[in-house]
């Protein structure tokens, strides 16, 4: 037996949905599914049961709801009366396809009111009922902590290499913290998360998590115990990282020394924390499934991108997000504003002035540094020199070969020299005997380290003219590069830059209108100062004081 | 926190706050007096030291932002105090009143490090954030050529 065989009824093409009939609509064809759903379980179960389910079960409860949602169907009829016979039309064939004949009776009477709070809460009911049907996940059984013995210590020494390219520590660690004890906290619009400990400790660490429990984290973001992650785990991306290569990160992370560290209560404010609910945003966002090759692509291409799409999760940043929190898909690398500073485009967006090429991506993703690009900073400092400093040559030079192949560089490799020496030829500005202030400004506090003298730029005189910092819409690197400076671990190798906090706010907003006047051919920057200002506001007290 | 760094050629660990200036460690904790503290905000050179052999202003720089790096000061840039630079300086007679020039010193040698035969243009440029309140800039650029000329001349003999 099976319901939805009711004869459409009405010769409406063009049905006009309205907002409470819509909804009551959808609400009929919701009981419809759940209804089909439950026959269609007794049924393959056996024909006894099926029939017990309609006598029992159906007659009963699916005719009072059936009863119900008629009467509420007759009530939006009674309010569409008189908004056009197309409309009533479109009822009736929605109607008819949910619930069959011999369901429909109009004899069970309630008051209007009643009728509406009673259909919506069952709808509700019902909803939530198959909702958790879906979000239901098994924890997976603890198991005693395995031995470090027990690994293949090639598998071991082959997950650190991954650790690093998924920049697991650097999420997974809090500042000053022990690696991998967790309590590092990410900052997203719905509040922090503080990532989670995952040495081996049995108690608040991945000590009782079997192969397949850490398998299905990274492939479906869903905990041991079976409740789902937020995606601030990028679980999107590990998805699509090989069995194989989860295996060998579960042999590092389980042969770490164990630390105690329980985990931070986040600051995701309810109804948002609710863990199952993160069921509706997999639903809408989350596609599980390994990397799959592109034929038309060459091998390295393939590895680049499984790296890059996949473990080393280079979207998190670079590709902006929906009001969800989830990757736009439709503007993948698109450039996205990370830990208050912009993860700039890696399309050919990207506002470099000259463009990423194979060997650029490489010498900068090697090394932390280019001659026409300049150095990592801020949040990308951690990923060139703490995550992929293990990872072999072979595999950095494939994920520059996938965005120099993104970026469409090689389209664009003629104009780079009239570029470099358009830049260095400003590279002086400013030493001479000018009576401009910010040319003065910039003069003694920053061209002693950043002027060039040509023919081409050192890497260790970052040309400031070749940098995105300057050409990108929003001052935001360059105003945090210049009150934090560079440590001598996070840009080029033996590299520091100074930190320019002691210079007051207009200052800081003079020397960098200054320098996109007068070294880019972009449109000037609004309201400089108090964008330094709410910058300045985010760093640690020592780092505010303005100097003497 | 301890931070540790080496500076002329020794490791050192100081407790100077990891977001107080370098030129706090080298001078008041370090005891190395060679470097000169002039406007605390990084615009006039006087407190120019190496970092990983690269002139950097220590008073705007973060003790934190150094640890594991090579610091080098006025008094480590030669052991004997005989830098082609320094020979120089006194040829010539650079210095008035003295303050500016160990800044001026380091912040030169990284100059001719990365351009062994400096145009004017180049030491304008490359000394612009190094001042002199007594005015001895064309003394200095007089100096740095000098010494770029002996140290071409001993590469080349050498």
């Amino acid at each position: 037996m099976r319901l939805g065989q009711g004869v459409g009824g009405g010769g409406s093409t063009e049905p006009h949905i309205i907002g409470l009939d819509a909804i009551l609509s959808m609400s009929l064809a919701l009981i419809g599914l759940h209804w089909n759903v439950a026959l269609d379980w007794a049924h393959k179960r056996s024909p006894k049961l099926e029939t017990h389910a309609v006598q029992f079960i159906g007659e009963p409860l699916a005719g009072k709801l059936a009863n119900q949602c008629y009467s509420l169907f007759n009530y939006v009829k009674s309010l569409c009366r008189g908004r056009g016979p197309k409309i009533d039309a479109y009822q009736c064939q929605l109607f008819d396809c949910v619930l069959p004949a011999r369901l429909r009776a109009d004899s069970w009477r309630m008051p209007t009111f009643k009728r509406i709070v009673l259909g919506l809460a069952v709808v509700l009911l019902l909803g939530a009922l198959g909702f958790s049907a879906l979000a239901w996940r098994s924890a997976i059984a603890p198991i005693n902590p395995p031995s470090g013995s027990s690994f293949d210590p090639n598998l071991i020494a082959k997950g650190e290499v991954l650790a690093g390219a998924g920049y697991c520590a650097v999420c997974h660690t809090r500042p000053g913290g022990q690696p991998l004890s967790g309590g590092y906290a990410l900052r997203t619009p719905f509040g922090t998360v503080y990532s989670t400990n995952i040495t081996p400790d049995p108690d608040t660490g991945l000590g009782r998590w079997s192969l397949a429990a850490f398998t299905r984290a990274m492939h479906e973001g869903v905990s041991r115990d079976g409740s789902h992650l937020f995606p601030a785990f990028p679980y999107d991306h590990f998805t699509k990282v090989s069995d194989e290569d989860v295996k060998a990160l579960y042999a590092y992370v389980m042969t770490r020394q164990p630390v105690k560290a329980p985990a931070q209560a986040n600051t995701i404010p309810f109804p948002l924390n609710i863990r199952v609910l993160q069921e509706g945003w997999k639903i809408l966002f989350f596609r599980s499934g390994r990397y799959q090759p592109n034929p038309a692509k060459t091998t390295e291409w393939n590895r680049g991108a499984y790296l890059a799409e996949g473990l080393s999760h280079c979207g998190g940043c670079h590709t902006p997000r929906n009001l969800l929190g989830a990757e736009e898909v439709r503007r993948t690398y698109a450039g996205a504003v990370i830990d208050d500073w912009i993860a700039p485009a890696l399309t050919d967006a990207n506002p470099a002035p000259v463009p990423w090429t194979e060997s650029e991506l490489f010498g900068y993703l090697r090394g932390g540094i280019t001659a026409l690009h300049g150095v990592s900073a801020g949040p990308m400092s951690p990923v060139v020199h703490t995550g992929l400093a293990l990872v072999p040559d072979a595999d950095i030079r494939a994920v520059a070969i996938y965005f120099a192949d993104l970026d469409h560089s090689i389209d664009r490799t003629a104009a780079v020299a009239a570029t470099v020496g358009k830049a260095l030829s400003t590279s002086g500005l400013g030493s001479g005997q000018e009576y401009d202030p910010d040319a003065r400004l910039y003069a003694a506090a920053c061209m002693g380290c950043h002027y060039n003298a040509g023919p081409t730029p050192l890497p260790e005189r970052p040309e400031l003219a070749l940098n995105s910092a300057l050409t990108l819409p929003d001052p935001t690197n360059l105003i945090q590069v210049m009150l934090r400076g560079i440590g001598i671990t996070e840009g080029g190798p033996g590299l520091t830059m100074p930190a320019y906090a002691g210079l007051s706010d207009d200052d800081i907003a003079r020397l960098g209108t200054y320098l996109r006047r007068t070294r880019t051919d972009r449109p000037p920057w609004a309201d400089m100062e108090n964008h330094v200002a709410a910058i300045r506001k985010q760093m640690s007290p020592a780092m505010t004081r303005e100097g003497p | 926190m301890m931070t540790s760094f080496e500076i002329n050629g020794r490791t050192v660990s100081v407790r100077t706050q990891e977001d107080a200036p370098l030129l706090w460690a080298i001078r008041d904790e370090i005891g190395l007096k060679g470097t000169k503290f002039g406007c605390g905000i990084g615009l006039c050179g006087a407190c120019t030291v190496h970092v990983d052999g690269r002139a950097t202003r220590s008073c705007t720089t973060p003790v934190g932002a150094v640890a594991g790096a090579r610091i080098t000061t006025i008094e480590g840039l030669d052991p004997s105090g005989r830098h082609p630079l320094q020979v120089a300086w006194i040829e010539l007679q650079v210095p008035q009143c003295g303050y500016c020039q160990p800044g001026q010193i380091m912040q030169a040698a990284t100059l001719l490090k990365d351009y062994p035969d400096p145009t004017d243009q180049d030491i304008n440029a490359a000394m612009a954030g190094n001042l002199c309140r007594c005015m001895t800039y064309l003394r200095i650029r007089r100096a740095i050529k000098l010494a770029a000329q002996r140290i071409r001349d001993q590469t080349a003999h050498g």
